[in-house]
């Protein structure tokens, strides 16, 4: 019998070491995996255990984590809330972070690389970690200035620095109260946020990073630079002057907008083109230069490429595959050209530069807990896009644009604006998209600025950039430059 | 065998000695022994509670302090009691009951502050006095059984009583389902009992007694084939009857755990009694195969075996009656990993149910692999000591009685926490002592005191002799 018993207490031994192998298994080897899981609830309230760090506009919190009794331990709240939504974005306890919340996540929960021995420092003493905070470049007279010249119309403003690529100024209309979606009730963020997806406003959209419109006009900069550079051409080249335009291979006619040819003449000039935003010319250039030579001035810009500031700036488009009446079209931002507020403001904050562009940048410093900083905002250059002559050309015909040409509107006195609208088609009979880009003062660029009015600006097929976006951009640009 | 027990008295404690008279007034060695162990046991229990309290509240709260102090108390009693009717009993069993049971309290009472129960809504309340009443029933069997040779009189008597005790939860009226399983009486809404845990002492006492009685049947005569001697088809009558009332339980009362437990616990006593492998082959491949059967035409039994082999897949944790909570489990003990996150300071609430099928987990969660290693090391302990008896045994009886019983809380040991860490597929089982349920408790307290019994009458053999 006992001969039996050994077997069997064998048996359970063996029982014993199972269970002793599969939850080292578990709670050592595939812990990290676990706990990486998505549908781990508890490292999602972990997260929420750390202080997290603050997001700072100018040295004021416009999100900040106070302490609560529940599970959560913190409640993140935001202050300013729909102004700085846009930058912020939201952290809701059942679902996908936004914005900086989502982009810098690890610095604000103190869990990046950067603030390791922080982790192991508050290890070892028992303390809290905390996260690090987030100043960001955003300037609070721009962000108020862009959110009330917006006014109630759909669109966004995006003010950059053209010497550094510092973001000032990044607004979204409509926007939303991210404190209704970081309360910490499931259900309540859930219909929040239903409620806010079947907006039709679709105010969760940050317009200046993530709305994809026909450029229309303001795309004639890359097409003017495109050919400036090449040097082949000048502001002085001139095309057919006709009132209509028959494309290549088809039967579709263009028109210049309001009808007619583009000032009176024969011929017409590149500069004369731009200023009075004609669409007939910029066909024809666009003919000439071929859909290859816009198509790599345009990702010279930054469109067809992914970047972001942090925050992911959605791809601009130029289509790969052209044909000549698509070339066509496309050359006043027509056909698919697709592109982002924030890629617009950086062609202009390009050709402001002297043809050098700077990577935008929403984040000034990063602030450890204990003040120090862990990484401060240094301006990086992207690369020269354009000679500092082609700039300069580019420059005088938007100052002329503005002075004496279709960008009237954003006029200013005793400042030279350089500027160019854009009132681009979309279906059929659907509302026309509003743009203006351009930046001042035009000697001495501060400000670059983007103004894209969705829908029409609720006027349909009636409304037109100098009438609706470049009065907003002046309205901004005065409030910045009489800071 | 059994009859070698007048062979070895003289050898062990001559009475002629003069020294015998004073070795009865001798300081009882073993009851001090565990005295001081349960000593330790109780003041780990307190600090648990404490812990518990300064981790999920913040502050001391001392109604539960009482009751686990009530508890100690009557742990005390029954190691009193030990000291008058069970001198040479095992010191080890009730302080490893004793430490197993305070610490499934501790994080009982720790899941009730995260779901905000108190009184009698509080499980852990509950679980104190059902511990309470364990410890009684304890005492009363120590006191009512004085030689388990007792027993063996009433072995077709205990077979019947667990036939009767599995069979009651399928009376209309009576029977309880939980989530699916149907394996809870019921009188009314108020108390509800699972007889299929005391079923399986019952049982534990039928297999030993019969399988003494018929072993040499059971274990002599058969065919032999290649190296191994097959039964006499005639002698497979009891290993069917097993198999078919196993089965049954599958189907009719929806518990895989359960029929597992009464069909290892068998094959374990038969083979330890015949000594013939042959048994335990065929006994395996009735099993596995009715099993197989069961997961391709049973839902539940299918479910299971899914949720087992593919509990990450999307499907199956979405699913309903998935992985939900197994993978929750997971993430749990993931959560605690090598330490823990220390008691009440992790989220166990989380898990279904994680004050009883998941006690593991959340044990694990809190306390870490650490804690873990901690516990199982005392179930091994424990199962040890019963083999113990085992070994040492005089009479068959007693040998298979003590394994059959120490083997049933290792078994169900592995049948629930191989489930939580996928060892296994998942089936609903009580871990003994840890678990909140009145039921199991019960059952668990009396093999604590009928193990108490047999490593007694081991260790002071001369005196059943007479």
């Amino acid at each position: 019998m006992n001969r039996e018993l050994k077997r069997v207490s064998i048996v359970v031994m063996l029982m014993f070491v199972a269970l002793l192998t599969s939850t080292t298994v578990i709670q050592v080897f595939q812990a990290e995996s676990l706990s990486a899981d998505s549908r781990n609830t508890r490292t999602l309230y972990d997260s929420y255990m750390v202080e997290r760090g603050a997001i700072l506009v100018a040295g004021t919190p416009i999100a900040q984590s106070v302490p609560t009794e529940d599970n959560y331990k913190y409640l993140r709240t935001y202050s300013n809330a729909a102004l700085y939504a846009p930058v912020t974005g939201f952290l809701p306890v059942n679902g996908a972070a936004t914005g900086l919340e989502r982009a810098l996540n690890g610095e604000l929960s103190g869990t990046s690389d950067s603030q390791f021995f922080d982790q192991m420092n508050s290890l070892v003493t028992g303390q809290a970690s905390k996260g690090a905070s987030v100043e960001v470049t955003i300037d609070p007279v721009a962000q108020q200035a862009a959110w009330d010249a917006l006014g109630n119309l759909t669109g966004s403003v995006v003010v950059t620095e053209p010497k550094t690529g510092r973001i000032l100024a990044m607004v979204s209309k409509p926007s939303y109260d991210p404190n209704l979606l970081s309360v910490h009730d499931d259900q309540a963020v859930t219909d929040t946020y239903q409620g806010l997806v079947n907006d039709p406003g679709n105010p969760l959209i940050n317009r200046s990073i993530d709305a994809l419109n026909p450029p229309g006009s303001v795309f004639k900069l890359v097409v003017a630079s495109a050919a400036i550079e090449s040097g082949k051409f000048t502001p002085d080249s001139a095309f057919p002057n006709l009132p209509t335009f028959t494309l290549p291979g088809s039967s579709s006619v263009v028109i210049n907008s309001g009808g007619g040819t583009c000032g009176s003449g024969d011929t017409v000039t590149i500069a004369t083109a731009l200023r009075l935003s004609c669409n007939i010319p910029m066909a024809e250039l666009g003919l000439q230069l071929g859909a290859t030579a816009i198509r790599e001035m345009a990702e010279k810009y930054g469109f067809n490429t992914s970047y972001s500031v942090p925050l992911d700036v959605a791809m601009s488009v130029y289509p790969t595959v052209l044909d000549d009446a698509q070339t066509a079209l496309s050359a006043f931002g027509q056909y698919e050209v697709r592109a982002t507020p924030m890629q617009m403001a950086m062609v202009s904050a390009t050709i402001a530069n002297g043809g050098v562009q700077m990577a935008p940048n929403l984040v000034e410093e990063i602030i450890a807990p204990n003040l120090s900083p862990l990484e401060s905002f240094t301006p990086k250059t992207v690369k020269q896009v354009i000679s500092a002559a082609t700039a300069a050309t580019m420059t005088q015909m938007m100052v002329n644009d503005v002075a004496d040409g279709a960008a009237s509107n954003a006029r200013i006195d005793g400042v030279n604006v350089a500027g160019k609208t854009g009132t681009a088609e979309n279906a059929t009979n659907e509302p026309y998209t509003l743009w203006f880009t351009g930046f001042a003062p035009a000697e001495d660029p501060k400000y670059a600025i983007t103004v894209l009015v969705e829908d029409g600006g609720g006027l349909g097929q009636k409304g037109y950039g100098n009438l609706l976006a470049a009065p907003i951009a002046k309205q901004v640009l005065e409030a910045v430059l009489n800071k | 065998m059994s009859n070698s027990r007048a062979a070895d008295a003289p050898a062990r404690a001559p009475k002629s000695k003069p020294g015998s008279t004073r070795r009865l007034h001798l300081p009882q060695k073993m009851r001090n022994v565990e005295l001081f162990l349960l000593l330790v046991a109780c003041g780990i229990n307190a600090a648990a509670v404490v812990l518990v309290q300064l981790g999920a509240l913040g502050h001391i709260d001392t109604t539960l302090v009482v009751l686990g102090a009530g508890l100690s108390g009557l742990v005390l009693c029954l190691h009193i009691v030990l000291r008058f009717v069970a001198r040479d009993a095992d010191p080890f069993i009730l302080p490893i009951a004793t430490l197993l049971n305070g610490i499934g309290i501790a994080m009982i009472y720790r899941i009730d502050i995260a779901n905000g129960d108190a009184g009698w809504d509080s499980a852990a309340v509950r679980q104190t006095v059902w511990s309470g009443l364990a410890i009684a029933c304890a005492i009363t069997v120590m006191l009512v059984i004085r030689n388990h040779r007792v027993l063996f009189r009433y072995t077709y008597v205990s077979g019947f009583v667990a036939v009767i005790l599995l069979l009651l939860p399928l009376v209309p009226g009576l029977g309880r389902e939980v989530s699916g399983a149907r394996v809870w009486i019921g009188i009314g809404s108020f108390a509800t009992f699972q007889p299929g845990e005391i079923a399986k002492i019952a049982l534990a006492i039928f297999f030993a007694g019969y399988l003494v009685r018929n072993r040499d049947s059971l274990s002599m005569v058969g065919r032999k084939v290649l190296w191994m001697k097959f039964p006499r088809l005639r002698d497979l009558g009891p290993i069917l009857v097993l198999w078919a009332l196993s089965m049954s339980v599958i189907i009719f009362q929806r518990d895989l755990g359960t029929a597992l437990l009464y069909f290892g616990l068998f094959l374990v006593m038969l083979y330890i009694a015949t000594g013939r492998l042959s048994w335990v082959l065929l006994g395996m491949t009735l099993f596995i195969g009715g099993a197989i059967i069961a997961s391709q035409t049973l839902d539940y039994v299918h479910g299971r075996f899914q949720n087992w082999l593919d509990a990450l897949n999307p499907d199956v944790y979405g699913a309903d009656g998935g992985s939900y909570q197994l993978v929750q489990g997971l993430f749990g003990l993931a959560k605690g990993g090598l330490l823990g996150t220390g008691l009440g300071q992790g989220r166990p609430e989380i898990t279904p149910v994680p004050q009883s099928d998941y006690i593991i987990a959340s044990l694990g969660e809190e306390l870490g692999l650490a804690g873990l290693f901690a516990i199982l090391a005392l179930y091994l302990l424990f199962v040890a000591r019963g083999f113990r008896i085992g070994f040492a045994g005089h009479d068959d009886f007693g040998k298979l009685l003590g394994v059959g019983l120490s083997f049933v809380v290792a078994l169900q040991c592995f049948i629930v926490i191989g489930g939580v860490t996928r060892v296994i597929p998942l089936t609903g089982l009580t871990t003994p002592f840890l678990a909140a349920g009145g039921s199991s408790l019960v059952a668990n307290w009396i093999i604590v005191a009928l193990l108490l019994r047999l490593s007694d009458t081991v260790r002071n053999q001369p005196r059943l002799v007479v």
